[in-house]
């Protein structure tokens, strides 16, 4: 009986999600969009107008990623400071609709159907999350959507050519591998390093681009162990890599697993390694409660400006971005990063609907796949954004910083992968 | 050898985490004959509280006695709101209760205190242990010591008091417990309280290993249910037993069997629930119920 009841349960919740999954046919494409006359005759003009421009983002506001959740919050100030004191993105007042997916993929397709049906926005601004972003780019290809800059480094987002319509925007997972790589091949020639990466796409990207950027070398993976986002701790990964004996441990998780395995290395006094976590748990939401006395000497590496750096403090986008977020996001902590990478990204559009030849969502997908060395102030400086023909990925570019006292401390020279490594592949 | 003997030290530590919770599981099964979802997240709630108040400046002993208390009154208020109007209904409509239950505290707690992670204070001292090669933290030490005593206590009040023989008549057939005298509303809302409290004993010892955010006892639940299966759901030693064999198979079995590795660990406690549902439905210290037929 209870067995049955636990079943039903389960097959109970299956099948509201497939109700949730019925398809509402393809009428409004025909009678909802809208197209361009004169130099951009024929283009889509769905969400946008003279004075206005729709777009719609897709976020975990709950769920097991929700951390993420503040990133929408520097974006809204962004655009409402935009909007109130520049008169929006060229005339045209940003409206920004966001949608909560619980970091779950058939959410997310079920949201970005309708953003795009109901909505009727222009383009979707960020999905978040490689799982979230995968679920939906078929489908805003098929209806020639732009999906622009997704919050996800996945090297997909550049490499793949059958989806146009979506790009990425921070440095791709392999970049990033790369850069981790490179300071290795100076610093640690004979390096042996022990891995704890998520089982998923994220994971996986992450650590095949650092195999692939260490053949070759001195450099090896001694030891490698997994987790799933459901797994309660990671403490028998980390005792299990612990054993290898290696000197290099690379911590390539997400925020909250980040933290385990954080405080798991800290807690283990036998074995000391040079420890690097990836970008995506670096904030310093995810140090604080594992101690920063614990995390002192850690590795990292960065392409924005951390609220928190006090090298910022006479910066005039940090002095602005401070400003506008106690106007616009009263109540919010600027010193949070996701807040500044919401800000980032959402200067980041800016700067290409700027450049983009017409105000059309063709004209948007061009302008993101034909940026030249686009300037984004929130960027660290001698990073900017570029892609072209053969090339998809705005940022590929990123520096190492090393955590001392209670911050991040930027070291060495910003590490342009494109001209060490030539775009990003994992075969 | 000292890795292998590591190895189950780690085991011992996630088990007694499952343990707490199976605990908490076993209880509320016992006075209400039901299987509750939302007992981690309720014990997540708690914990929130407890972390409120030491982030106020309370010490952290008061603070666990006023979460407690906070905890035992939310329970017992939630089966006179929530499940009270569904009493004597079907097994699977209060199942379902509670699956929504579990989403809503899920998602009242982000809104309250966001999703940002938060460290808890330990209340064991940091150090560990060094028995020759093996590392022991104190942590876990003092984990799997308030464990055996919440079992302790809770396999006296079931087995040599009276309240626990009349929530012991009330699961069985709460028509015939009310004939004989027993006020079956106030047992299982006595029963919801207490599930609680236990419940927030467990969430106040991981929180300091797990971090406190609202997420983290929906991975823990998963294990809580293959301990209270294995060991049986109306025992407590079974319970705390149950949650150290799936923890160090778990463990083991990640790190020693090849084709699972870390990859299937999580599958290690799923088969075990369908093994002793196969082999022996109610578990290892479990009585087997009879029917009349």
């Amino acid at each position: 009986m209870r067995v049955s009841a636990i079943g039903c349960t389960a097959l109970l919740l299956l099948a509201v999600a497939a109700c949730g999954g019925r398809d509402s046919g393809g009428e409004t494409a025909a009678g909802g969009g809208t197209a361009a006359a004169g130099q951009c005759a024929g283009q889509q003009t769905t969400g946008i107008t003279d004075t206005s421009i729709k777009l719609g983002g897709i976020y975990p506001l709950s769920g097991p990623a929700s951390a993420y959740g503040d990133i929408p919050t520097g974006i809204k100030a962004y655009f409402d400071y935009v909007n109130a004191e520049q008169g929006g993105i060229d005339g045209r007042k940003v409206e920004f609709v966001v949608r909560d997916d619980g970091y779950s993929p058939p959410k997310a397709v079920e949201e970005a159907r309708r953003l795009v049906e109901q909505e009727q926005v222009f383009a979707l601004f960020q999905t978040l999350g490689t799982p979230s972003t995968t679920a939906v780019w078929d489908y805003t290809n098929q209806r020639k959507v732009p999906q622009v800059f997704v919050a996800t480094g996945a090297s997909q987002w550049g490499s793949n050519t059958e989806h146009p319509w979506t790009i990425g925007w921070q440095p791709d997972y392999v970049s990033e591998a790369r850069v981790y790589a490179q300071y290795l091949k100076d610093e640690k020639p004979e390096a042996k390093v022990a891995a704890l990466y998520q089982n998923d796409d994220f994971g996986k990207d992450l650590l095949g681009g650092f195999k692939k950027a260490i053949e070759g070398t001195g450099i090896q993976v001694v030891a490698e162990q997994s987790y799933e986002v459901a797994d309660p701790t990671v403490d028998a990964q980390m005792g299990n890599l612990a054993e290898s004996g290696a000197d290099v441990f690379l911590n390539i998780t997400t925020p909250k697993f980040g933290a385990l395995a954080l405080a798991a290395d800290a807690k283990n006094t036998r074995w000391n390694p040079l420890h690097i976590v990836n970008n995506v748990a670096a904030s310093r939401t995810v140090l604080e409660p594992v101690g920063f006395e614990n995390v002192q000497g850690v590795m990292s590496a960065t392409y924005y400006k951390d609220p928190n750096d006090p090298t910022w403090d006479d910066d005039a986008e940090m002095k602005l971005y401070k400003q506008k977020m106690q106007q616009y996001a009263a109540g919010k902590d600027p010193n949070i990063p996701y807040h500044a990478f919401g800000w980032a990204a959402a200067s980041s559009f800016h700067k290409a609907m700027d450049a983009a030849a017409c105000p059309t969502r063709e004209g948007l997908r061009d302008s993101v796949r034909n940026l030249d060395n686009v300037e984004v102030p929130m960027l660290l400086p001698g990073i900017t954004m570029k892609t072209g023909p053969d090339d998809g990925f705005p940022i590929e570019s990123m520096q190492l910083m090393e955590f001392k006292g209670e911050r991040w401390e930027l070291i060495g020279e910003v590490i342009d992968t494109r001209a060490q490594f030539g775009p990003p592949t994992t075969e | 050898m000292a890795g292998f003997l590591q190895q189950i030290v780690t085991g011992l530590g996630a088990g007694a985490i499952y343990a707490s919770l199976a605990l908490a599981l076993v209880l509320i099964y016992q006075f209400t004959g039901i299987v509750n979802f939302a007992q981690g997240e309720l014990a997540m709630f708690s914990t929130y509280v407890a972390w409120t108040l030491v982030a106020a400046g309370m010490s952290f002993w008061l603070a666990l006695v006023i979460t407690l208390v906070v905890s035992f009154v939310g329970g017992m208020l939630i089966e006179r709101v929530v499940i009270r109007p569904v009493e004597g209904a079907p097994e699977l409509t209060i199942v379902i209760v509670t699956v929504g239950l579990f989403i809503f505290v899920n998602a009242a707690a982000g809104w309250i205190w966001t999703f940002l992670i938060k460290d808890f204070p330990n209340p064991f001292p940091g150090g560990a242990l060094e028995l020759g090669a093996v590392t022991v933290n104190f942590s876990t030490l003092g984990v799997l010591g308030v464990v055996a005593l919440v079992m302790g206590l809770l396999y006296l009040l079931f087995q040599h008091t009276k309240i626990g023989l009349g929530m012991r008549a009330v699961a069985t057939n709460p028509a015939s417990a009310r004939l004989v005298g027993i006020r079956v509303g106030w047992t299982l809302a006595l029963g919801w309280g207490l599930a609680a409290t236990v419940g927030a004993v467990s969430g106040v010892l991981v929180a300091p290993l797990l971090f406190l955010e609202p997420n983290m006892m929906a991975g823990v639940l998963i294990y809580a249910f293959a301990a209270a299966t294995l060991g049986g759901f109306d025992s407590p030693v079974g319970a705390v037993v149950g949650g150290l064999v799936v923890g160090v198979a778990e463990t083991l079995a990640g790190a020693y069997v090849g084709f699972i590795g870390s990859d299937l660990k999580i599958g290690v406690p799923l088969l075990i629930i369908l093994a002793v549902l196969l082999l022996r439905p109610q578990g290892l210290f479990g009585r087997a119920a009879v029917e009349r037929a």
